[in-house]
């Protein structure tokens, strides 16, 4: 015969077989219960949680260059919008600067012409005093010279005031 | 490879057996302490060897010696050696045959089934450290103690000087005597004499000059092995049972720090021991629960965890030196009981599939299913048979042999007496024993994963869905 006599591991003892079935059994509940169940969850957490974080910061990233893409479309429109409003600036001035020479020259114009006309106006008053002046120191020396020679005249007094009032109506 | 591998253990364990056969067949089942029961009864077939213990001080015991002596039962057929003769005390004994101490003969295969058998008494190093007894026999009921109580030195091999209500512990092993005249009671006995009876072991106990035959405690294996029911059931906190609670225990608290661990550094980056053991549960979960069991694993993770740890913790802790060497893994009832915890969660959560199967295999023609469903249903109970032998046979087998390299020291140096074989036996022993150490903290790690993950496939093929399941593991 093959097997030992007393070859006593192959002969499976009532007892250890009855401690066995209980420590594992014990081993298996407590084990699943307190350690390999939370463990096993944590682990599926833990792996969930670090795919999450993966997969965000890939989102993240692709976020990041789409923000830089726009961006740079931005910063290329501003540039372009400042071109142009500068070039429009540019026109503005530039019919400000036109606007307000020919306003200048137009009061100037203005100006020139209320002048002449107060000019004209002071030149009449004047020319009318100067020949009232002139009319008065005539008929004054007149008087003087015909008082002698046309007292006894009025035939000529008569002719002089005539005559008088029309230099006055000229 | 795997195969490969495992059938050259297969291989190696039973040519060790046979080996420590031969050994125990050719040799005296001499332990210290023992009077052998040769002496008594040599005096015709032996001539040539006289086995007296008064001869041994000039004695020759080396191996070669043994070929001229004859223990095998024939060897007996002119005595009377029934157990009935030494119940009636009429057996003829020559002169003081018990309480003798005297050299015995170094046995390798022996010493290396003694130190991987169960024992009621736990040893670290050579110190024997007692351990709860729980006795059950139909004649007198419970019996609880410590195996203390039994007197056996502290330094030994476990051989009691006190019999507690006809218990007694021989080579760190409860055995009851089955003498009712037998006193109850604390009583000190001398000793021990072995003998085979018709190719069975038999161990009897001096008292007051008389041999009392004694029992071995009930083993379930039907008498098949040369165990079967007996007069008593040990159901004690073994040296085996120690094992697994230490072991148990440790994981225990291993793995619940880890689980707290986890929950209070959440979304930290793991440390310590987490770092160390979270590998091993994501590598079952990964490579076995996932590729087996599909979405479902999550049911069946804890068990199949549960399994690797509990047989990869006992195969490491069965390998520490000089720790006990408790062989729990390396014993048919562990196995056993793992076996066919896996056979009932497999087959009570076999879905209709497996049965249809199992019992019908649809699309088969009639004549293959003549052949297909009896195979199918032999190997319902194959594989937890392979699952069970396949363990105890590895870690047996790398018990013994390192048990073996290692009592190369006494063989080579004579057991002492010639100095220059024990240097060689010395320097050989260790690198044999190194080497061997290191492929049996291999095979640690392959049985454990090997066993969970073919629980796995089963529990797979029992559970799968889909219509043409292979039911491929035999």
């Amino acid at each position: 015969m093959i097997f030992l006599v007393d070859f006593s591991v192959f002969k499976p003892d009532v007892g250890l077989l009855v401690w066995t079935t209980i420590i594992f059994l014990l081993f298996w509940l407590l084990m699943g219960k307190f350690a390999f169940g939370p463990i096993a969850d944590s682990l599926k957490k833990r792996e969930s949680d670090i795919q999450d974080a993966l997969d965000e910061a890939k989102k993240a990233k692709e976020e990041m260059a789409a923000l830089n893409a726009r961006n740079e479309e931005l910063i290329k429109e501003a540039q372009a919008e400042r071109a142009n409003i500068l070039k429009e600036a540019k026109t503005v001035k530039e019919t400000i600067i036109a606007d307000a020479k020919a306003k200048a020259k137009e009061d100037a114009n203005r100006i020139v012409a209320t002048a002449r006309m107060e000019i004209e106006g002071q030149k009449k008053a004047a020319l009318l005093e100067v020949k009232n002046k002139v009319g008065q120191m005539a008929l004054d020396i007149a008087e003087k010279v015909i008082r002698k020679d046309l007292k006894a005249n009025p035939e000529q007094v008569g002719l002089v005031t005539k005559l008088v009032e029309e230099i006055k109506m000229n | 490879m795997r195969k490969f591998i495992l059938s050259f253990l297969y291989i190696a364990v039973f040519a060790l057996i046979s080996f420590a056969q031969d050994q125990h067949d050719h040799s005296g089942h001499d332990h210290s302490g023992h009077n052998h029961s040769h002496q008594t009864q040599n005096t015709q077939d032996h001539s040539g060897h006289n086995h007296g213990a008064q001869d041994h001080s000039g004695h020759n015991h080396g191996t070669q010696d043994h070929s001229g002596h004859n223990h095998g039962a024939q060897d007996h057929s002119g005595h009377n050696h029934g157990a009935q003769g030494h119940s009636d005390h009429g057996h003829d004994h020559h002169g003081p045959i018990c309480g003798e101490e005297r050299h015995h003969e170094f046995d390798a295969g022996e010493n290396a089934i003694h130190h991987i058998a169960d024992a009621n008494v736990y040893s670290i190093g050579p110190l024997m450290i007692p351990l709860p007894c729980i006795l059950y026999s139909t004649e007198d009921g419970w019996k609880t103690f410590l195996s203390s109580k039994f007197h056996f030195d502290k330094i030994g091999h476990g051989d009691g000087h006190q019999a507690v209500d006809r218990y007694v512990l021989d080579g760190g092993t409860v055995r009851r005597i089955t003498d009712t005249t037998f006193p109850m009671g604390n009583v000190p006995i001398s000793g021990f004499i072995h003998k085979e009876i018709d190719k069975r072991h038999t161990s009897f106990v001096c008292y007051n000059n008389k041999l009392y035959p004694t029992d071995a405690k009930s083993t379930a294996d039907g008498g098949l092995f040369g165990g079967g029911l007996t007069s008593f059931y040990d159901f004690s906190i073994t040296k085996n049972v120690t094992a697994m609670m230490i072991v148990c225990t440790l994981l225990f608290f291993m793995f619940r720090s880890v689980a707290k661990a986890m929950d209070r550094r959440e979304g930290m980056a793991p440390t310590g021991l987490q770092n160390f053991l979270e590998p091993f549960v994501t590598f079952i979960r990964d490579e076995v629960a996932i590729p087996f069991l599909g979405p479902k694993y999550e049911r069946y993770l804890p068990f199949l965890l549960s399994i690797f740890f509990f047989v990869l913790g006992l195969n490491l802790f069965g390998q520490v030196p000089f720790f006990g060497g408790a062989n729990a893994t390396g014993n048919l009832a562990v196995t056993a009981v793992l076996a066919i915890i896996a056979f009932l969660v497999t087959n009570l959560n076999g879905n209709a599939d497996y049965w249809k199967h199992l019992f019908l295999a649809p699309g088969t023609p009639w004549f293959v299913k003549i052949i297909l469903i009896p195979v199918e249903l032999m190997g319902l109970f194959i594989k937890p048979l392979t699952l069970m032998l396949r363990l105890f046979a590895n870690i047996t087998a790398g018990h013994m042999v390192v048990l073996i390299f290692v009592s190369f020291i006494f063989i080579a140096g004579k057991n002492g007496s010639y100095l220059p074989g024990l240097g060689v036996g010395i320097i050989g022993s260790t690198l044999l024993t190194l080497f061997m150490m290191s492929i049996e903290l291999i095979v640690a790690f392959v049985q454990a994963f090997v066993f969970t993950i073919l629980t796995a496939s089963y529990i797979g093929a029992s559970t799968e869905e889909h219509h043409h399941a292979e039911h491929a593991e035999h």
